[in-house]
């Protein structure tokens, strides 16, 4: 059982890219970043566009909005700095996103079988109903063994 | 009150790395790694053809000091599009000589940062990972990446079957590294 089927309320992040809204766990959003430079080298990974430089770190930029509204940003607000558990650590990606976001608190309904690859929960809000997002199925280079578990939030304390 | 003693900040270890182009974009290599910098026109009576189809990025192969040196075109080996070739790095230690379009500059980096996981596909063996200079990142190239051993064996089957002078006595190279 994964803890999409066991917990019903989760704080997500809405975030637009072109006319639609999207959401992604809070737990996997680091920040919300202004746009930055674009840095380019050859490389073959047809979904990173580049990166970017956030404190320091070099963040590769991954536009999924081609995935998920059929054509990519030609405008770019902000970079939504998304984070994804790697056997190694934390990893970070940067997400073109088209309009402000938004921290809310929703209760969520499991994905289903029939359900795409890169939806992993449904959230209502505001009458509307909105994708909670699979960020490893998603975005290139990531660990899917760590999909199910990557939306729990991590307790505050431990006794 | 005893004020805290400072901790002395160990200095960064700094490697030496040789900036270059390619295709109108910015390299890095590890200078440890180049023995020799060559001008294209100082090798230009010692090197054979060598045809390939299948490793467009490999066009000529050298005879060295009783070693085959392959030049692998950077332009072609990361996907771009070539440019007129002004320079060679002879690796050091490596089978490899790798023609670039110039030298930008010499200088050092303190911090090589892990290419990101998100990278998948063939740039994870082409970079040792990224720098930062001035602000800018600069991909730094795994000087054993330019060529698989399935490539390599390829290339040494061919030149077995060609006849290849021997180019000790060249000019003197641009740089000695």
């Amino acid at each position: 059982m994964t803890w999409m089927d066991q917990v019903d309320t989760c704080s997500c992040v809405l975030l637009r890219l072109g006319e639609r809204r999207f959401a992604l766990a809070a737990g996997q959003v680091a920040e919300l970043a202004a746009p930055s430079r674009i840095f380019r080298f050859a490389h073959n990974t047809s979904a990173i566009d580049g990166v970017i430089l956030r404190r320091g770190r070099v963040v590769p930029v991954c536009d999924i909005a081609e995935t998920l509204i059929g054509k990519k940003l030609t405008q770019r607000r902000f970079y939504l700095i998304a984070t994804r558990r790697q056997p190694e650590g934390l990893d970070w990606v940067a997400l073109p996103v088209s309009g402000e976001c938004e921290l809310i608190r929703a209760d969520l309904t499991p994905a289903s079988p029939s359900d795409s690859p890169h939806v992993s929960a449904w959230l209502s809000h505001q009458g509307e109903v909105i994708e909670v997002l699979n960020l490893y199925a998603l975005t290139p280079g990531a660990d899917s063994r760590n999909s199910q578990i990557s939306h729990a939030p991590k307790p505050e304390a431990r006794a | 009150m005893r004020l805290a003693v400072p901790h002395k900040v160990a200095p960064a270890r700094a490697e030496q790395i040789i900036l270059f182009r390619a295709s109108n974009q910015v390299f890095a290599i590890s200078s440890a790694s180049v023995q020799e910098v060559r001008s294209v026109d100082s090798l230009a009576g010692a090197a054979v053809d060598i045809n390939e189809p299948g490793l467009a990025k490999v066009r000529h192969v050298i005879r060295r000091t009783e070693r085959n040196l392959y030049v692998v075109n950077a332009a072609l080996h990361f996907g771009l599009r070539p440019t007129p070739a002004g320079l060679i790095f002879l690796l050091r230690k490596s089978p490899i000589a790798l023609l670039v379009d110039g030298i930008e500059k010499m200088t050092t980096m303190t911090r090589l940062q892990a290419l990101p996981r998100a990278f998948c596909h063939e740039e994870r063996a082409w970079y040792r990972g990224l720098t930062v200079l001035d602000q800018n990142v600069v991909p730094v190239v795994n000087p054993a990446g330019f060529l698989n051993l399935e490539e390599l064996s390829l290339l040494e089957a061919i030149a077995a079957h060609q006849t290849l002078p021997e180019a000790n006595d060249l000019t003197r190279p641009e740089l000695t590294l």
